[in-house]
């Protein structure tokens, strides 16, 4: 099937105006005709489904979690983008446009990116009229931050918790839909399977997570905002039950995955520090606002940090990147520690570790401002390492942080299935081979607000209506197909846990498909992940029974999912020879150790369809041109 | 180190529970709290058990779904943290440690150590949010807040919803998680317009969920993970005389 973007034509400042006007509409009486399926109450989802509430569709919501207040959006830390110039430092929709793209390392669609700049402003508006406590200076108007990768003022920031703010916001409306009646909520339901029908997505298949109950939801259109797939790497800083079943579950009902080996290292967090642990915290990376990043410059130095003196420092950020310095992007910020680490100049007692120092700030500004601003990061961290970062040095690592790759969509976010929509991180659109900091929640809620309930309507508008039973042959085969999996699962009484397999498969995935990649260790995971697989269906154990809450049975869900997706991603990891954003490739580096693109080659996004599992995917390539930003070496020096 | 631990284990709903006695030995300082559990739980599965259902997900203390008793204090002795948040080093070598459930009657137990606090969300629903539709609001900056208005309301909204304050309340009293919403929409000129019907329609519903009333003892302030202060209750019982007053 070719690959439609369906990118409205004209200049790029008018697509979505043009686009908006063009799109058909449905007649407000017939809307409450339509049942439209949200899964995931994320940013994306919760937005999307408060929103198309209120225009009148009858909408039904699905979490996993017990309230839809608790999606992982909540763990957002840093801020939000948008290009409001409020600042008067010559921000505009333009730019933000423009470093957007650039910030993804051209892999992203333009004309997707720019109507995210221009709807970006809306987002603040809303939220605040939602009445989401956002920073404000002392003359009331809201506060901005910069955030790695942009020069300017844009983010605002409600303390270290945007994201729950941002949540509680959107999860307020949806809750005003529920009490209203537009939106049915369910909550603790974890979507187990599509139901396509002559490809078209007529609904999900779902399991009540207290009682098991396997069961049908139909519907006439059904929307993704399930998140991303960081915990293929197990370690990661995602919630613990983030996972790819939604999507992967799509994919293998003909959904094409586009672009899985664009993962996102943070530069910012808390090292690992055992072999028990099960999941990395972030340290939001505002605090490189203030903080300082340097190792010591002689390899092996295990002085305290109090003994090595000033000029046996080296702020390698600084040093190499002068006019971003800290603030460089994250992939860049990531690969710059894994090299002086690999130098054998690292900290802390593994080694994998650099400074984020806060000294010189304290002197400039003092604790108490500091505190103003990071005072529960620098909690969080003390609780978890019981060191107190006021009085030395922060120790960070990279780890795995969000993934730009996602489910295929066109400009309407509608994927290459008739009716399945996918919004946030779960698709693949607006962030190309990198993420730049604060334009994930940017991106959720411009999707769930302001785009997804214009094309979906306009989808709907153009449909004939069609019923389908919930006896029609192709739902009972999917719920059948649903049940035998979990009894399978279910059957699995061998000798090693789940999480095992997990932890193995995440040391595999980030030892040969981490921040930095090379061929011979991609076709070792490729080698290893079939085994593990099988390994996980001869060998794994999962207790209890699937008429009943149980957490295991989930668990062993997710991973087995897993254990398939990351055969995806390492293939995609190895087609892929150049290196671009979140994807190094070892062998595609310039001079100067930095990610070197071939443009000739891989401008392109590349679109997987399914031939069954343990068989190569089908490649689609959606060539992407750059009319306004003209892709050129990425510098932040 | 080695500890003991005295777990709740209830398989459901209306079946009876009981604490069953477990050791977990091995115990680094370094960990955290909940990865304590997981790791007692590795060992049960191995042994054919099933492993203590316990909720979490972030592990960062912001989604509030982590939900434990700890030594009879919601979310064990440390202020202002969840148990998630909780780490080893603050436990000794050889302590018994007792875990349970949420207890009160509006979050039933689902099973071992999970409860249902969908009561919270009805509670919203009631009228925790401004009446706004998608797109046309004035822009951003249209109305200024006072920086010390904008402030406190962030104090209020930093409530995530984990029900330790009605956990901890001798009356089960949902007060604290009612006066932190609010109190944070009274503090914003966008929350005004529907301050009457608010207040008067979260309280009613939070009674009808079965919360209990507040006789000022603030033990939920002392186990808010967030650190919620009562003050802000007491902006709650201004509101209500003051929607008294006008209905
Ligand atoms: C620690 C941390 C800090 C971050 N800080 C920032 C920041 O400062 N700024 C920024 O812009 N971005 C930040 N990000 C990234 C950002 O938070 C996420 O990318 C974004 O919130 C994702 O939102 P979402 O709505 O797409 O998905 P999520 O919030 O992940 O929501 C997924 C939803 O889908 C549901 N779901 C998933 N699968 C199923 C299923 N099978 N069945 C039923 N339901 C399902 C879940 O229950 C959940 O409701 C951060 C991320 C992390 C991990
Ligand atoms: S007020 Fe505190 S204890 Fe109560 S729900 Fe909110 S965060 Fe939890
Ligand atoms: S797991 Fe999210 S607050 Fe503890």
């Amino acid at each position: 099937m070719a690959l439609d973007s369906k990118i409205p034509s004209g200049p790029i400042q008018e697509k979505w105006e043009k686009h908006k006007f063009d799109l058909k509409l449905v007649n407000p009486a017939n809307k409450r005709k339509y049942r439209i399926i949200v899964v995931g109450t994320g940013l994306a989802g919760a937005s999307a489904a408060a929103s198309l509430g209120e225009l009148g569709y009858k909408v039904e919501a699905f979490c996993y979690q017990d309230s839809a207040r608790r999606a992982h959006s909540i763990a957002a830390q840093g801020g939000i983008n948008a290009a409001k110039n409020y600042q008067n430092d010559g921000d505009s929709v333009y730019r933000l446009f423009y470093d957007t793209v650039k910030g993804g390392d051209f892999r992203a669609r333009e004309a997707n990116v720019y109507r995210l700049a221009e709807v970006s402003g809306a987002i603040i508006d809303q939220c605040v009229a939602q009445g989401v406590p956002f920073a404000r200076e002392y003359g009331g108007l809201l506060a901005n931050r910069s955030f790695g990768g942009a020069q300017v003022s844009r983010t605002f920031y409600a303390r270290g918790q945007t994201g729950q703010q941002l949540l509680l916001g959107a999860y307020s409306a949806l809750m005003r839909q529920v009490a209203a009646g537009q939106v049915k909520m369910h909550a603790r339901t974890e979507m187990l399977d599509l139901v396509v029908v002559d490809g078209y997505a007529r609904g999900i298949v779902t399991r009540d997570l207290i009682t098991g109950k396997i069961e049908t939801h139909l519907a006439d259109a059904v929307v993704l905002g399930t998140g991303g797939y960081s915990n293929v790497y197990f370690l990661s800083t995602n919630a613990s039950n983030c996972n790819v079943t939604a999507t992967w579950r799509a994919y293998r009902r003909g959904a094409y995955f586009a672009n899985p080996c664009f993962t996102q290292i943070h530069p910012t967090c808390i090292p690992v520090h055992g072999d028990k642990q099960f999941k990395l915290t972030l340290m939001s990376e505002s605090l490189r606002n203030d903080g300082r990043v340097w190792v010591p410059k002689q390899k092996g130095d295990k002085r305290p940090v109090g003994q090595i003196p000033e000029g046996e420092r080296d702020y390698y950020l600084e040093r190499k990147y002068p006019s971003f310095g800290n603030l460089v992007p994250r992939d860049v910020a990531s690969r710059a520690a894994k090299q002086v680490c690999d130098e054998g100049r690292g900290v802390g007692s593994t080694g994998l570790a650099v400074y984020l120092d806060f000294a010189d700030a304290i002197a400039r500004d003092g604790e108490a401002v500091i505190r103003e601003k990071y005072g529960n990061l620098f909690d969080m961290y003390e609780n978890i390492t019981g060191e107190n970062p006021y009085k030395q040095p922060m120790r960070i690592f990279p780890a795995v942080h969000y993934t730009m790759g996602g489910l295929w969509v066109d400009y309407n976010l509608m994927s290459n299935l008739a009716g399945l929509f996918v919004i946030g991180e779960a698709n693949f659109s607006d962030h190309g081979a990198n993420r730049l900091g604060a334009s994930a929640l940017m991106q959720g809620l411009a999707d769930g607000y302001f785009v997804l309930p214009y094309t979906l309507s306009a989808y709907l508008a153009g449909q004939e209506k069609v019923e389908i039973g919930a006896d029609h042959p192709e739902v009972l085969k999917t719920a059948a197909e649903v049940r035998e999996r979990n009894a399978k699962l279910l059957a699995l009484k061998g000798k090693r846990t789940v999480l095992e397999i997990h932890r193995e498969l995440g040391l595999l995935m980030w030892n040969d498909c981490g921040m930095a990649r090379n061929e011979k260790g991609l076709n070792h995971a490729k080698a290893r992940i079939p085994e593990l697989r099988d390994e996980f269906w001869k060998n794994a154990i999962v207790p209890g029974s699937g008429e009943e809450f149980n957490q295991a049975l989930e668990y062993a869900g997710r991973v087995a999912d897993y254990l398939e997706f990351a055969e995806l991603l390492v293939d995609d990891a190895l087609h892929r020879k150049e290196s671009c954003g979140g994807h190094f490739r070892e062998e595609s580096q310039t001079g100067e150790h930095e990610a070197k693109r071939d443009d000739d080659n891989f401008s392109y996004a590349a679109a997987w369809e399914f031939a069954g599992v343990g068989k190569p995917a089908t490649l689609h390539k959606e060539e992407l041109e750059f009319e306004y930003v003209k892709p050129s070496q990425r510098s932040y020096k | 180190m080695t500890l003991t631990l005295k777990i709740w284990r209830q398989k459901g709903p209306d079946a009876p529970g009981r604490f069953v006695t477990y050791e977990a030995g091995d115990v680094s300082p370094d960990m955290s709290f909940l990865e304590m559990l997981d790791m007692l739980n590795q060992d049960l599965i191995k042994k054919g058990e099933e492993p203590v259902a316990f909720e979490n997900d972030c592990r960062e203390g912001i989604c509030g779904a982590c939900s434990v008793m700890i030594n009879g204090q919601a979310h064990g002795s440390k202020r202002g943290i969840t148990a998630c948040q909780l780490h080893m080093r603050l436990f000794n070598n050889g302590d018994t440690v007792t875990i349970e459930p949420w207890r009160a009657k509006a979050f039933p137990v689902i099973k071992d150590l999970v409860v249902d606090r969908s009561a919270l969300d009805r509670v919203m629903q009631a009228g925790g949010f401004v009446s706004v539709r998608t797109g046309a609001v004035p822009d951003a900056n249209a109305v200024p807040v006072p920086k010390e208005n904008a402030d406190k309301a962030m104090d209020a909204a930093a409530c995530i919803g984990c029900g330790a304050c009605v956990a901890a309340c001798k009356n089960a009293s949902a007060m604290l998680f009612l006066g932190a919403k609010v109190s944070q929409y009274a503090l914003l000129p966008q929350g005004h317009p529907e301050r009457t019907r608010r207040v008067l329609a979260m309280v009613e519903a939070a009674d009808k969920e079965g919360f209990g009333n507040c006789t000022n003892t603030s033990e939920c302030e002392a186990a808010c993970p967030k650190e919620i202060s009562v003050t802000h209750i007491a902006r709650l019982n201004r509101e209500l005389l003051r929607a008294a007053l006008r209905a």
